[in-house]
């Protein structure tokens, strides 16, 4: 049986995006898997009592190193803020390629504190910054200072000691360009390295908090038990600098859910499911009820879809218990079908994402394809026609033809870049000024614009024709030839309308990261936790695969 | 050090702040990060241009021609690299194409450059004593790299150099012969058994 990949027409709107879980195609999952073998150390921890100072972590394999520099600085509490408009930070972090030199820590100890006004160099792969949960951080410090373990469920309802507020790649502020490491075969996967500092960052908070409440109370401190550090990831606050990154990478983006798609089909043409591999699922699907009931937010939107998600997922536990057999053939088909009439996105796609925990052999070769050379799809094939142009728009665009962008409601918002802090925001047209910078960012409303005027010209015509009079829709020419090759290269929404949920592009992309509750703190940023239930860095060589879903929280 | 990734960006803001479109400004980025990756100070041309441009009038030229020539005014090397660029399938037909008064012709430079790619063939570019050759967008090379280069150009003439050997064939059958020192004479008993295929083709 054959199973077509799902319609990007559907998948691609933004309710759905925005109920995207991570999977084993998550980049943190496959970070971890890459890095299992490599030799991790702690290579300086040179803190004061206070906590205060730096420490540098490795992870070294044959002649390749990479290594975190950390740096602790004191900072007042009202200096302490998530926001991208903080200039202080409890810690900040960069990923060094190689063993750093005194000399390097020496000079970084200058620059990196200083995240987005420091300079780094091609010898830095990542930069990061964090801040503590204090309300966590002193609670862990006093219990164990007094020979005691800290309180469970203040830990659970939070998640982690640190959340980072940014992390930075990719030749940010001087750090090494893609391309310069682009053809080591351990980072051939997305935001490979990205992963490795938030990940080394995690085990960072971990010993500095003991290291605090050690010297607190020398005589009488102990270690935070490793069950309890495994159950704390690293938090993150993620504002608006992450939605215009999936539009202006489409062939990446394309690439992420592609492999997902893929894998989706190739699962749901299984036609006969072991045992082994039905138990897996069912094992994961049950004991994940922790992870949706542990998922604490006070935003209104996400209780609704989580409330939504708990019942169908219950829904679900029920009928696969009662009234199914995995012994029939194409099981997981029958389960999509299923959950296509029954079930709420957020509930699809969470399964969607359990369905693949016993498929390495559909999943791991998926990873690699999930990095793309942009550049190879940039130049716009300018010798084909204006009808060419039209074709592609209506096969592909057909939604977003629908949308009528005379209605003010439709062309409510604008994306802008702000002078203060080089970041994306998301404006009210018509309330704020600023709109004559409107990034690139309202895809439907200028394709529809591009198709107008298509419309108007003689089909015969070059792009290269077309262009010489319409420069201004140049940009738009280049997506459309993308999503010709691309199909899943394109949000299928409207992201200037009133109604927009900035969040579900967020989410979209956390998702891929490997992010667990998302909590969002208004429709324009969230708090997420990585790593929550991971192995500690010395328990990789021999992991569970499944720990997302056997966390104690 | 500037990232060639901060390159890209800061020239692709820079040009939509200067007046161009958001896709003219992607490939002027892509071109000046391109120059600099090249070695070539693409950014600082750049910048005196967009510095020019704010009291100059330049000529902007869409639609090229085999001779191509502004009387009045200099030609905006942005618009005729991205004419160029566009139109490249067609130009290439042309053996030679001649420009006169061309604004800042390394920026052109660099739009060339990408032609060359896209067609598969090398570009020798002329101007002003100055000899040029576009390598399918993987270098550049030039015998006046060290010098500086003019903010205007007079005359310029492309020539697409058709793909085919850069040496003779009696340098090649020399060296041909040189490798074959490394092959081994077959006996019959290796013509039987050493090739993995049958030995008939009815088999």
């Amino acid at each position: 049986m054959k199973v077509q990949l799902r319609d990007p027409n559907k998948i691609m709107r933004l309710s759905r995006l925005g109920s995207f879980h991570q999977s084993k195609l998550s980049f943190l999952r496959s970070f971890l898997n890459e890095f299992k073998d490599w030799e991790y150390k702690r290579d300086l921890f040179n803190l004061d009592r206070f906590g205060y100072g730096e420490a540098v972590y490795s992870f070294k394999k044959d002649k390749r190193t990479y290594s975190l520099v950390c740096f602790a600085n004191k900072i007042d509490d009202d200096e302490r803020s998530d926001r991208v408009i903080a200039t202080k930070w409890d810690a900040a972090f960069t990923l060094h390629d190689g063993i750093p030199t005194q000399k390097d820590i020496d000079r970084l100890k200058n620059e990196v504190p200083r995240q987005e006004v420091g300079r780094l160099s091609f010898k830095e792969l990542t930069l990061s910054r964090a801040n503590k949960s204090v309300r966590v951080f002193n609670h862990v410090v006093e219990s164990l200072s007094e020979g005691k373990q800290p309180d469970l469920e203040l830990l659970s309802n939070v998640g982690y000691l640190y959340r980072t507020t940014a992390v930075y790649g990719s030749g940010k502020f001087g750090l090494a360009d893609r391309f310069r490491i682009k053809n080591r075969e351990e980072i051939n996967g997305p935001f490979r390295l990205e992963m490795m500092l938030v990940y080394l960052v995690r085990q960072f908070t971990f010993d500095q908090v003991n290291h605090v409440a050690y010297h607190k109370n020398p005589s009488k401190a102990v270690v935070l038990d490793k069950k309890i550090c495994k159950n704390l990831g690293i938090g993150n606050s993620t504002g608006l600098g992450m939605a215009p990154f999936i539009v202006n990478h489409p062939t990446l983006l394309n690439n992420w859910v592609m492999s997902r798609e893929i894998a989706l089909k190739k699962i749901r043409e299984i036609k006969i499911v072991n045992k082994k591999d039905s138990d897996l699922f069912i094992e994961c699907l049950k004991k994940s009820l922790t992870n949706i009931i542990s998922w604490n937010t006070d935003s209104k939107y996400q209780q609704i879809k989580i409330n939504k998600l708990l019942k169908d997922i219950k829904k679900f536990i029920h009928l696969i218990d009662n009234d199914f057999d995995f012994e029939d053939k194409y099981p997981f088909d029958k389960i999509y079908l299923w959950l296509e009439e029954k079930a709420c996105e957020e509930c699809i796609e969470y399964v969607v994402s359990i369905m693949m925990e016993p498929y390495n052999e559909i999943t791991n070769p998926l990873v690699s394809q999930m990095s793309s050379d942009e550049d190879k799809y940039f130049t716009i094939p300018t010798s084909r026609t204006v009808k060419d142009v039209i074709n592609i728009i209506e096969k592909k665009y057909s939604n977003i033809l629908k949308i009528n962008f005379t209605k003010k409601q439709n062309t409510q918002n604008f994306w802008f870049i702000s002078k203060n802090k080089e970041e994306p925001r998301l404006a009210d047209r018509f309330e704020e000024g600023g709109s004559e910078l409107e990034q690139p960012l309202a895809i439907a409303r200028d394709v529809k614009k591009l198709y107008k005027k298509l419309l108007d010209t003689k089909k015969n015509s070059t792009v290269a024709e077309f262009l010489s009079k319409y420069s201004e829709l140049r940009h738009i020419v280049r997506r459309v030839f993308i999503v010709e090759k691309f199909p899943y290269s394109e949000i299928q929404d409207n992201t200037i309308g009133k109604n927009i949920m900035p969040i579900d592009m967020l989410r979209l992309k956390l998702s891929f990261f490997g992010a667990l509750k998302f909590d969002p703190r208004s429709d324009k940023w969230l708090r997420i936790c990585m790593f929550q239930g991971a192995p500690l860095p010395d328990e990789l060589k021999n992991y569970d695969e499944q720990w997302v879903y056997r966390t104690g929280n | 050090m500037k990232s060639l990734s901060e390159i890209e960006t800061t020239s692709k803001r820079a040009s939509k702040a200067a007046g161009f479109s958001w896709g003219e400004a992607e490939e002027i980025g892509k071109c000046i990060r391109q120059l600099e990756m090249f070695g070539l100070p693409g950014i600082k041309h750049l910048n005196s241009y967009f510095r020019d441009k704010e009291k100059n009038t330049y000529e902007n030229l869409s639609l090229i021609n085999q001779s191509n020539s502004s009387s009045s005014n200099p030609y905006c090397p942005i618009i005729l690299g991205i004419g160029f660029l566009d139109q490249i399938k067609i130009l290439e037909n042309y053996e030679k194409i001649y420009f006169s008064n061309i604004a800042y012709p390394i920026i052109f430079l660099s739009f060339l450059s990408r032609s060359s790619e896209i067609i598969g063939k090398k570009i020798n570019v002329k101007f002003d004593e100055n000899e040029i050759f576009l390598n399918l967008n993987v270098n550049i090379y030039s015998n006046f790299l060290n010098f500086e280069f003019p903010k205007n150009s007079k005359n310029l003439e492309i020539n697409f150099i058709e793909n085919k050997d850069n040496f003779n064939e009696d340098e090649w059958k020399s060296l041909y012969k040189l490798s074959e020192n490394t092959f081994v004479e077959e006996t019959d008993s290796l013509k039987k058994g050493a090739a993995g295929a049958g030995l008939t083709d009815n088999d």
